[in-house]
């Protein structure tokens, strides 16, 4: 049994050291805003050549990890995801938070993060080079159909207002078209601006759209920010415990989601935790309270987003296709090491490979002590803080996370600027995931759609391209059903009762 | 030692640098050197300095601190280029065909003048790929094939108007073929096509043909001479098509930035460019080292201008 050597090789000391204190700092650079999980990796880059390929990967793994656990931080307690991975984790940690059981929330998402790495690490495992064929089935125009996928959640998380959601989504698909674009080169929307011609960076969007709206709030309102529960500031994990239980389901699928969509070079750590968010409000008994602080949303994102992880490997190790902008990085000190990546790599370097694939297991165990403990000191920070000290802290958070992104003022400018028309959208009814939402998926729709067209065209196959390929159609009736599934569902309860009442 | 230790990263490799640096008696560079990588972290960029950086060190005793600066396709960084301190202590990365077809394009807030290139030192050569169970075995059968129904054979790149786009354009030009260039938003997304075969093949560089291995082939290299990592592989050259090129990369410094001071980065880089473990790792990750330096800069800026401004006239960006 080889395999048991690589496990012992990850568990070495110095292994265990460095799996330890990567995802420590990946926790504090993903809480940060601005910083995001390819930040994190690259700055630990240079440090990695001191040491041997298996130890380097190892610390990069776990920073990596820890980084887009630590996202859902600052998504709970301010409303900000930390990294584009946590944006869905805002719709119920934030609730949850306000209502005073954010320290709930912060234990929920630790046990959620470590569930899903771990699954995501057990398939990059055992399911590796299958899985990786699989992913290679996507093409432009799965692609394209997973983006309207994508799209239909908005009918899915809107309650209230579809109109508004609608209007919203519109207005972030615009928003995704401005800039250069990457099929054909056209620059649009930019009204000859530098300042625009890279497009509208999604973090900086994220930043101004979710923060500054709860950053004005905080300033222009009385009373606290997150209201405190007096009976417990502890971790309540025996709570958290029982949740996780009775969701076990839940988590199954949100990390097998996360995995799957991980591992899709293209499409990221926010259409994972969206899509297993839809699934777990689709089948859950009582749908109309997520959005609200139902805590199976958070163990839908957060499950499904550091389940990415893993799945993101597998192409980058099998096939040598970074699956995430983490990976490309990693994969390029891995050159500079003098690594032959690619297909080879898991037979020829078999134990780098597996020792990093352990180290990976080891760093999404480790979050549980490390998450916890920081969660609390977090949470603590956040609503001991008095408001004079916390509110010019986020405010000096967001210019710093924003400038971060590309060491340039644009950035800033455009969170400033979406920031405040948020925050007047916000007032008249528009709230903010629809239009972040259509920013993401808009890029991935375009660029798919085109693409499918220029080869449908070339081939002379342009309706077969959109409609006669097997996994399209079954992502486009995934978008079908998850489009009509609340009439669907409200028709068959209505017909169920009227026959309780005839009967 | 703290004076130059403007982070903790930077004070820790200060102090490794400064317990080994008994030949840095030159005036310059007297403190760290910022190397601003016009891209994200991940890239060939972002690699080339990584390996430069360990050298310029041994070298010099500085550091070479590098940052990161991505944007409009490297467009960010090249316009700010000339506002940074001009005293060779910022320099910048350097992109080919980036600085010659992006201000053809549109204005990007720079000219191709404004980049003042100290040295060139590798380029990653065009290249043909195909996935390796493909129907065609040689440049030859893919000509054939697009001869026979025009436009239908589709090829992934990375981006509109890169040097992927151009040489498929040039190809498309050299050899009388019409195929469908298909833009992708990278190097990964366009190779997941590629082994998908959601496309007949792939515009790419050797570099990438290296990380996928034996899942695909090479048909041709946009090389002068067969590249020493991939010996079976032809050159367009050789099967008759005038060929040379790829993604050429170096380094630029502000326009004002002293001549002496030019001239002694263009050696220290040019020393750098020589280090054979280096070269070694390089040429196997499928780069080709070339030295172009201060001397013989105007020459090769000018070739390539004359090149590149005959092609992009073709793909219909510079307005006649």
């Amino acid at each position: 049994m080889e395999i048991f050597s690589y496990l012992l090789a990850a568990l070495h000391p110095w292994h265990l050291g460095l799996a330890l204190a990567g995802t420590t700092a990946g926790v504090v650079i993903g809480a940060l805003p601005g910083l995001s999980a390819t930040m994190a990796v690259a700055i630990l880059v240079p440090f990695t050549f001191a040491m041997d390929p298996a130890a380097g990967l190892i610390a990069l793994g776990a920073i990596y990890t820890g980084a887009i656990y630590g996202g859902a931080y600052s998504a709970i307690l301010l409303n900000t995801p930390g990294t584009p991975s946590a944006i869905a984790t805002t719709f119920d940690g934030y609730p949850m938070a306000k209502r005073g059981d954010g320290n709930l929330a912060v234990s929920l998402a630790t046990l959620a993060s470590v569930t899903g790495g771990v699954i995501g690490a057990l398939f990059l495992l055992t399911l590796a080079p299958p899985l990786a064929s699989f992913a290679l089935v996507f093409g432009p125009v799965e692609y394209f159909w997973l983006a309207m996928f994508g799209l239909t959640l908005i009918s899915a998380l809107a309650e209230k207002n579809l109109l508004k959601c609608l209007i919203g989504a519109c207005l972030g698909l615009l928003l995704s078209m401005v800039g250069s674009a990457v099929v054909g080169g056209d620059i649009r929307f930019t009204f000859n601006t530098q300042t625009l011609l890279g497009g509208i960076d999604i973090v900086a969007a994220l930043i101004g759209i979710y923060c500054i709206p709860v950053l004005i709030e905080l300033v222009a309102k009385a009373g606290g920010h997150l209201k405190v529960t007096t009976e417990s500031t502890g971790y309540r994990l025996r709570e958290a415990w029982g949740q996780f239980n009775r969701s076990r389901i839940n988590l199954l699928r949100s990390s097998t989601i996360g995995t799957i969509v991980g591992m899709l070079p293209g499409a990221g750590g926010s259409i994972a935790s969206l899509v297993a968010y839809s699934e777990a409000r689709r089948t859950a008994a009582q749908p109309e309270d997520f959005g609200k602080g139902e805590p199976n949303g958070i163990l839908a994102t957060e499950s499904a987003n550091n389940a990415t992880v893993g799945g993101g490997f597998i192409p980058t190790l099998v096939l040598g296709i970074p699956g995430t902008p983490p990976d490309a990085v990693i994969l390029g000190a891995l050159m500079v090491q003098g690594v032959r990546t690619g297909p080879t790599l898991f037979t020829d370097q078999a134990p780098i490979v597996y020792t990093f694939i352990f180290g990976l297991l080891i760093a999404s165990i480790l979050m549980l002590p490390i998450g916890l403990i920081m969660g609390r000191y977090a949470y603590r920070a956040i609503i001991r803080l008095p408001k004079e000290m916390l509110a010019p802290g986020i405010a000096l958070l967001t210019v710093t996370g924003s400038f971060a992104i590309h060491n340039n003022l644009h950035d800033v400018q455009v969170m400033l600027g979406l920031g405040v028309m948020s925050w007047l959208l916000n007032r008249y009814g528009f709230s903010p995931s629809p239009i972040v939402l259509g920013l993401i998926l808009g890029q991935i729709a375009e660029q798919g759609f085109v693409q499918a067209w220029l080869i449908g065209s070339a081939t002379s196959n342009l309706w077969g391209m959109y409609f006669g390929r097997p996994l399209s159609l079954v992502i486009v009736g995934l978008a079908i059903l998850s489009l009509f599934y609340p009439l669907l569902m409200a028709k068959l309860r209505s017909r169920r009762k009227r026959r309780l009442t005839h009967a | 030692m703290f004076k130059h230790a403007r982070s903790l990263l930077m004070g820790l490799t200060a102090a490794a640098a400064l317990s080994f640096s008994p030949l840095a008696a030159q005036a310059f560079p007297d403190k760290p050197i910022q190397y601003i990588i016009p891209f994200g972290p991940g890239g060939e960029s972002d690699i080339a300095a990584r390996f430069q950086e360990p050298l310029f060190r041994k070298l010099t005793g500085q550091d070479l601190v590098i940052q990161y600066r991505p944007g409009a396709g490297g467009a960010t960084a090249w316009s700010q280029l000339n506002s940074m301190p001009a005293d060779g202590h910022t320099i910048v990365g350097s992109n080919f065909p980036h600085i010659f077809i992006q201000p053809m394009e549109k204005d990007v807030g720079y000219k191709t003048e404004d980049v003042d290139n100290v040295y060139i030192f590798h380029y990653t050569p065009d290249a043909l790929i195909v996935p390796a169970d493909s129907p065609y075995q040689t440049l030859q059968d893919l000509i054939d094939a697009a001869k026979e129904r025009p436009g239908a054979l589709t090829f992934s790149g990375s981006g509109t108007y890169s040097a992927n786009h151009i040489a498929a354009i040039k190809f498309d030009q050299l050899a009388g073929i019409k195929t469908t260039y298909v833009p992708f938003g990278g190097t990964g997304p366009s190779n997941s096509a590629l082994l998908g075969k959601q496309v007949t093949g792939s515009w790419g560089y050797t570099t990438v043909a290296g990380q996928l291995g034996d899942q695909v082939r090479m048909l041709a290299v946009a090389t002068d001479e067969r590249h020493p990592q991939f010996p079976d592989v032809p050159t367009f050259k050789e099967l008759g098509f005038d060929m040379v090129g790829g993604a050429y990369r170096g380094i630029a410094v502000p326009k004002s930035t002293p001549v002496e001071i030019k001239r002694q980065l263009s050696d220290l880089i040019g020393q750098i460019n020589k280090d054979p473990e280096m070269v070694q790792k390089m040429v196997e990750g499928g780069f080709v080292m070339v030295d172009i330096g201060l001397d013989e800069m105007p020459e090769f800026m000018a070739q390539k201008a004359a090149e590149y401004t005959a092609i992009a006239t073709e793909m219909g960006i510079v307005k006649q």
